[in-house]
Formats: structure tokens, C-alpha cells, sequence
């Protein structure tokens, strides 16, 4: 018997995890997943652990440099290091 | 005990990040936050033949950040009486209601022990980051942190957009199962 199209291996169902943390999953993509958490255990303890991780990022507010605000700060600091050096 | 040593070649890759994080939770904007990272470090240069050893590098650069935080605020506390006749009531002319509670009330205060927790769970978040890969790193800091469109990363890192999901794939699985370890 030919599989459902709506049948997702582990792999994708992780794929499509990852996905929706970043709210980029299409509806298809999400009912593909919710069909898979009902049945498969392994995709049900990688999607409670991502969903934990999701949620400890938005309630610690992490913040990081950009990419050009850390080549400003680099450079004001190698300017000032070189007169140590 | 183990005595430390300072390697101002190495501030801004290993300390940077955790320094920003650290003063942008407490005084809440991004250009004031590099300043003051910025005079860190300088100062940091500075005082480096005070350094005793016994603290290790970024504990002794988060004591000096500590006190350029406190400055910052006795600065801004000092130009109060300045803030306070230029402060207007809102930007928006067809706003409605008490403007004093609208202004008191803020429905995203936390309490101490709220920031403390985050605050904690901030370092263990930084800590398990620090142990990844420096790519899975960089691409999980960019989409996850930063919030840059999958297209702008892959353009600015030259990888293809299922290069971008495996690297978060394995980010995430690193982090979730360090954080296991550290917070859940």
C-alpha cells in the first residue's frame, strides 16, 4: 500500500520542528508534525526538549553583538591595544 | 590555587558577547550597552598591572563593567532634573486614557527574583552557547538571536538554506541537552 502523503519520516519531523520555533512552518508542514507527536515518541521528547530551549531564549531575553557592532567595538580596541603592545 | 592571566588579544572573542549581555539587561539599550563594554575593555587595558591573578579574566572584566554600569546611572541621575522637563506624555496624538497610569503601570515589570532567574538562566544559556562549535554558533546567534532572515545569513555566510537548518538542527540538540544538564 502506497504511504499517505501526510506520512514524515523522523528526520523531517525534526526538520520541521526546528522550523516552527521560528514560526516558519506551513500548515501542511505542522499537521505533518502533529500526525507524527501522536504516534512517535522519539519526535514527541525532540519537540518537548525544543519547545523547553524555545522558551528558556524568550525568558532569559539572551542578547548578542552584531556582526558590524562587534567590528566597531574590535577595532576601537585593537586601536587603543596596539599602544599597550 | 590557580593563578590567572590576562589576554587582552582574546577580550573580544571570548568576553564580548557575555559583557553585552550582561549590561544590556540592566540598562536596556544597545548603543549604551557597547559604550560601556567598549570602556571596559579600555579600562580593563588600563588596569591590567593591578590584575592579582586571582580572579579569573572575566570575572575581573565583569567587575569593572559593574562599576561603569553604577557611573552610567549616577550620570543619567545627575541630568534627572533635565530628563524630567523633557519628558513629553506620547507621540501618539490619538491616545486615550490616564496618561499618569499608562505611564506608571508596566504590564512587563518583573520582580527581583524574576530578573535574578533570568539572569541566571542568561549565564547558562551563554556557558552551553560558548561550548559549541564557532559556526553553529554564529548561525544559531544569527537566526535565533539576532532574528535575520534565513536568505540574509546564507547570503552573508555563503551556505545553502539546507546548509543553515542542519547547523540549527545540531545547535539546538547541543544547547537542549547542555541546558538538560545545566537548568531543566
Amino acid at each position: 500500500m502506497k504511504k499517505s502523503f501526510l506520512f514524515i519520516s523522523c528526520e523531517e519531523a525534526k526538520h520541521i520542528c526546528d522550523k516552527r520555533q521560528y514560526a516558519e512552518a506551513t500548515t501542511l508542514e505542522r499537521i505533518k508534525l502533529a500526525l507524527r507527536l501522536s504516534w512517535c515518541r522519539i519526535t514527541r521528547a525532540y519537540s518537548s526538549k525544543n519547545n523547553k530551549l524555545t522558551e528558556a531564549l524568550q525568558k532569559a531575553e539572551v542578547s548578542y553583538l552584531r556582526n558590524d557592532e562587534r567590528s566597531k567595538l574590535q577595532q576601537q580596541f585593537e586601536e587603543e591595544l596596539a599602544k599597550y603592545q | 590555587m590557580t593563578n590567572h592571566k590576562l589576554d587582552p588579544n582574546n577580550w573580544i572573542k571570548l568576553y564580548s558577547d557575555y559583557l553585552f549581555n550582561y549590561t544590556i539587561s540592566r540598562v536596556n539599550n544597545r548603543e549604551i550597552a557597547q559604550d560601556l563594554v567598549s570602556e571596559t575593555f579600555l579600562a580593563g587595558l588600563k588596569a591590567m598591572k593591578n590584575f592579582k591573578g586571582e580572579a579569573t579574566e572575566r570575572t575581573w572584566l565583569i567587575s569593572i563593567l559593574k562599576r561603569k554600569i553604577i557611573d552610567y546611572y549616577r550620570k543619567i541621575n545627575s541630568k534627572k532634573g533635565q530628563a524630567e522637563v523633557r519628558m513629553s506624555y506620547s507621540n501618539h496624538t490619538d491616545a486615550e486614557g490616564d496618561w499618569l497610569e499608562e505611564r506608571v503601570a508596566d504590564p512587563f515589570d518583573k520582580t527581583a527574583e524574576d530578573r535574578l532567574e533570568n539572569s541566571e538562566l542568561g549565564d547558562a544559556i551563554y556557558d552551553c552557547m560558548s561550548k559549541l562549535p564557532e559556526k553553529q554558533a554564529q548561525v544559531f546567534k544569527m537566526k535565533t538571536i539576532l532574528g535575520y532572515e534565513t536568505e540574509t545569513i546564507c547570503n552573508e555566510l555563503n551556505i545553502t538554506a539546507s546548509n543553515l537548518w542542519v547547523i540549527i538542527h545540531r545547535a539546538r540538540t547541543a544547547l537542549a541537552d547542555c541546558m538538560e544538564e545545566k537548568w531543566f
